[in-house]
């Protein structure tokens, strides 16, 4: 049996990884930087170079969003967006493919494990991806500078729910309302620690359809998906378990970006020397990631994926203004 | 609470669906684009060009280019740029393929709530497939 300073070292090596993924993250930004102020920066470096930076960028996203319960979207937009030399279009197209590549493939698994629930999905799903398009149509009309605003206005709002927002593992539903008892939704899962069968339903199921009318529209404008606002949604508002919940938002994630992914595919706004890289350096970073999660503490993550946001927010916010080009 | 196991059975259906629809998705997308970057498909676009092009905007960029938009890509398969694409498109395509899988078990069910849902969710992504909402 490993002792406690046994156990030390190897935990002490993983934060100095993630904390050099972090170091990674920031210092990739720099030659981009430099690229992105001159055109011409851009035109020297061979191009081969730029979807290999992607890669490894995306990789250890990868590594960091899973063990951090956010989609991998909501990384990849501003950071790519702000430190390498494409346009955003281009760059949200390739977010929205990464967010649905990553929850098409936890899909199978999530819905035999019973973590994720159809039935709670396909309502709200629908209300996304009808938004989501709108979203999208938006986000590919207006100018990049007042997207690029918006954008860092979200990302550090979005860090600022990650610092605040509660979470609930089994939250309390006293009576499940009308709607959902209707449509069915409800269910058990069980729960590998207590080894108990959990069962489930939901309140609130009217504002929970409006609200994903909103997080719909908010992914597609801005190609993040909504892992981040689909988890406290079901968990706070409609009162799913927490597991169930992020299972679940896998599902509707899926369905709302694949709405918004055609509108930008039929519109060429997918570059697949973009996309195609960061999907798979996303998904190969995630496999390691979900391991992180056995050695270290998800509150450490947590806490660097919000500086990392916090700093990809304020540099969106300043690249839209003008003010940090 | 019993389990609902007409829900457990429509939710295996979905998985199995979307397990095969996406491992036939990431195998294309991964084909076509290694194809385009070993240049084994010549590019539309050509990569060298590639990093003048795409700081510009999407309408730039097709103005630029001459890309064609919608579902012109797939009569340019011998192009690696527009062969990569196929990859994409299997994987946007994978919600509509799972769901329409789960539409007889509602039928069998007479669950006629979900089968409306269900075809609602099928015609928002076909008709945004389709290029209906616009350029």
């Amino acid at each position: 049996m490993m002792t406690q300073r046994d156990q030390a070292g190897p935990l002490r090596n993983f934060r100095f990884l993630l904390w050099l993924t972090a170091a990674v993250l920031l210092l990739s930004t720099l030659p981009a930087e430099a690229a992105t102020a001159a055109t011409a920066a851009a035109s020297t470096t061979a191009w081969w170079v730029w979807p290999l930076s992607l890669f490894v960028v995306c990789f250890f996203l990868g590594m960091i969003a899973v063990p951090a319960g956010v989609g991998g979207g909501v990384l990849f937009v501003p950071i790519v967006g702000s430190f390498f030399p494409f346009h955003l279009d281009f760059v949200r197209g390739a977010g929205l493919l990464v967010a649905m590549a990553s929850a098409l493939a936890a899909g199978p698994s999530l819905l035999k494990n019973g973590m994720a629930n159809l039935r709670l999905a396909m309502p709200l799903a629908l209300a996304a991806s009808i938004s989501s398009i709108g979203g999208a149509k938006l986000g590919l009309a207006l100018p990049a500078n007042i997207v690029q605003i918006a954008l860092g206005v979200t990302i550090l709002g979005i860090a600022a729910l990650m610092l605040s927002a509660k979470k609930s593992e089994f939250p309390h539903v006293a009576q499940p309302d009308p709607l959902s008892q209707k449509l069915g939704i409800h269910g058990m899962f069980r729960d590998v620690i207590s080894g108990k069968d959990i069962p489930w339903h939901v309140h609130r199921t009217p504002m929970g359809l409006v609200l994903f009318l909103i997080i719909g529209f908010l992914g597609g404008l801005f190609g993040v998906g909504a892992g981040w606002a689909n988890v406290p949604g079901l968990n706070l508002l409609m009162g799913v378990p927490l597991k169930v919940a992020a299972g679940t938002s896998s599902m509707i994630l899926a369905m709302a970006s694949s709405s918004a992914t055609w509108y930008y595919l039929d519109n060429g706004a997918i570059l697949p020397i973009i996309a195609v890289p960061s999907v798979i350096g996303m998904m190969m970073g995630a496999r390691i990631g979900a391991h992180l999660l056995t050695i270290l503490k998800a509150s450490v993550i947590r806490n660097m994926v919000i500086a990392i946001l916090l700093f990809a927010g304020v540099r969106t916010l300043l690249k839209g203004m003008g003010w940090w080009i | 609470m019993e389990p609902n196991r007409q829900s457990a059975s429509e939710q295996l259906t979905y998985a199995a669906v979307l397990h095969w629809s996406t491992i036939a998705g990431f195998i294309a997308l991964i084909v076509t684009f290694v194809a385009y970057m070993l240049g084994w498909l010549p590019s539309y676009v050509p990569l060298d060009k590639l990093p003048h092009l795409w700081g510009l905007s999407t309408a730039e960029y097709l103005k630029a280019t001459g890309t064609p938009t919608g579902w012109s890509w797939l009569f340019m398969m011998n192009k690696g740029d527009m062969a990569s694409q196929l990859g994409i498109a299997i994987l946007s395509g994978c919600s509509i393929a799972c769901i329409a899988a789960i539409i007889p078990a509602y039928a069998k069910a007479k669950n006629t709530t979900y089968i409306v849902i269900c075809v609602l969710e099928i015609a928002v992504l076909v008709l945004s497939a389709s290029g209906v909402f616009g350029h």
